[in-house]
């Protein structure tokens, strides 16, 4: 009975399959299907007294980042990136918006002040625009394109590498 | 006359009292429903919540856990069912921002009704299995005991009758 020898081996084919399709996927990548999406509509109040709208920003590319002053030591690390990229395209058109999550206000405030942020940030009450663009911890950055589409998410403190090649895909981009 | 005053007295006595229920049961009744309809919401915000993963613990349902972020996504489940969105518009929401991976138990289609099925067809594989190796068992005992040698069966059945004769 040569078949029933070949039962065995056989049968194990879809095993190793599934097992070979589980162990080459990363458990730990949750791929965001916000992306070549429109990113959410959000109006909130600025530190700074002024408000912030998503749809009036239209036209310009966007980095969108949610940061909290409790997140250390990744939002620390990319702190200065941010800064830096914003004073480095803003002539470019590029806007920048950081979004502050879960926070105590006289704690953002400070964080605020010791980087010298000058790109408009604002806090986040309820965790409503947070819970609409799926942040599950922060730091996160959106890039967002001139047509207000979601290009690109990252989860973790930013690359310079990595801002760069984004941020000048977004400024050549329609 | 006395009889008369005190006759008056009850009336007036039973016109407070009916006053007083008129007033009263209906208030007590919308306090009451109000509670109800309150503990009705709570209970569909838990029932909502409970299948929502907590997005930043581990293993750990909306509804359980103690996160900052876990109690926001509740707040936003008690509003959405205040606006009178239904479970499923709740969780598709949920879905198109974080994904499936916010549902605690995945939706039984496409690929993720093998984690659904895989169990059930195991079980159906190792019972069959099972049933084959017993009935092979139970059909071999008999064939499996050892042939005798004939001259051995026949010496004791020899040696029997002499015993026998003795």
């Amino acid at each position: 009975m040569t078949w029933k020898k070949l039962l065995i081996p056989l049968a194990s084919v879809p095993l190793i399959l599934l097992l070979a399709y589980g162990f080459r996927t990363d458990p730990k990548a949750i791929p965001s299907p916000l992306v070549q999406k429109p990113a959410p509509e959000f109006r909130l109040k600025a530190f700074d007294g002024g408000e912030v709208s998503l749809a009036e920003l239209k036209g310009k590319p966007v980095v969108l980042n949610f940061w909290a002053s409790w997140c250390y030591p990744a939002c620390y690390e990319e702190a200065p990136l941010l800064e830096a990229t914003w004073k480095r395209f803003k002539e470019q058109g590029l806007m920048m918006v950081g979004v502050d999550i879960q926070d105590k206000e006289a704690n953002a405030r400070e964080f605020l002040q010791r980087f010298g942020f000058t790109f408009p940030n604002v806090p986040d009450p309820g965790s409503k625009v947070s819970i609409d663009y799926g942040v599950y911890g922060v730091p996160e950055t959106f890039f967002i394109d001139r047509q207000g589409q979601i290009v690109y998410k990252h989860v973790g403190a930013l690359t310079p590498a990595l801002v760069e090649a984004q941020v000048q895909a977004l400024l050549k981009g329609k | 006359m006395i009889r008369r005053r005190d006759r008056w007295a009850s009336v007036r006595r039973a016109t407070w009292w009916l006053t007083l229920g008129v007033v009263f049961i209906p208030w007590w009744g919308a306090a009451h429903a109000d509670a109800a309809t309150n503990f009705d919401l709570e209970d569909r915000v838990r029932e909502i919540a409970s299948e929502l993963r907590c997005v930043v613990c581990q293993n750990l349902s909306v509804a359980d856990s103690p996160s900052d972020l876990a109690k926001e996504m509740r707040n936003l489940v008690r509003e959405l069912v205040q606006q009178g969105k239904s479970r499923e518009e709740i969780q598709a929401y949920f879905v198109s921002r974080y994904g499936e991976y916010v549902l605690l138990s995945p939706p039984k289609r496409g690929f993720n009704l093998l984690v659904w099925g895989l169990p059930f067809l195991a079980i159906a594989v190792g019972g069959g299995v099972v049933y084959l190796v017993v009935r092979r068992w139970t059909e071999q005992a008999p064939a499996s005991r050892p042939a005798v040698d004939p001259t051995y069966a026949e010496r004791v059945q020899r040696e029997l009758k002499d015993r026998e004769q003795v």
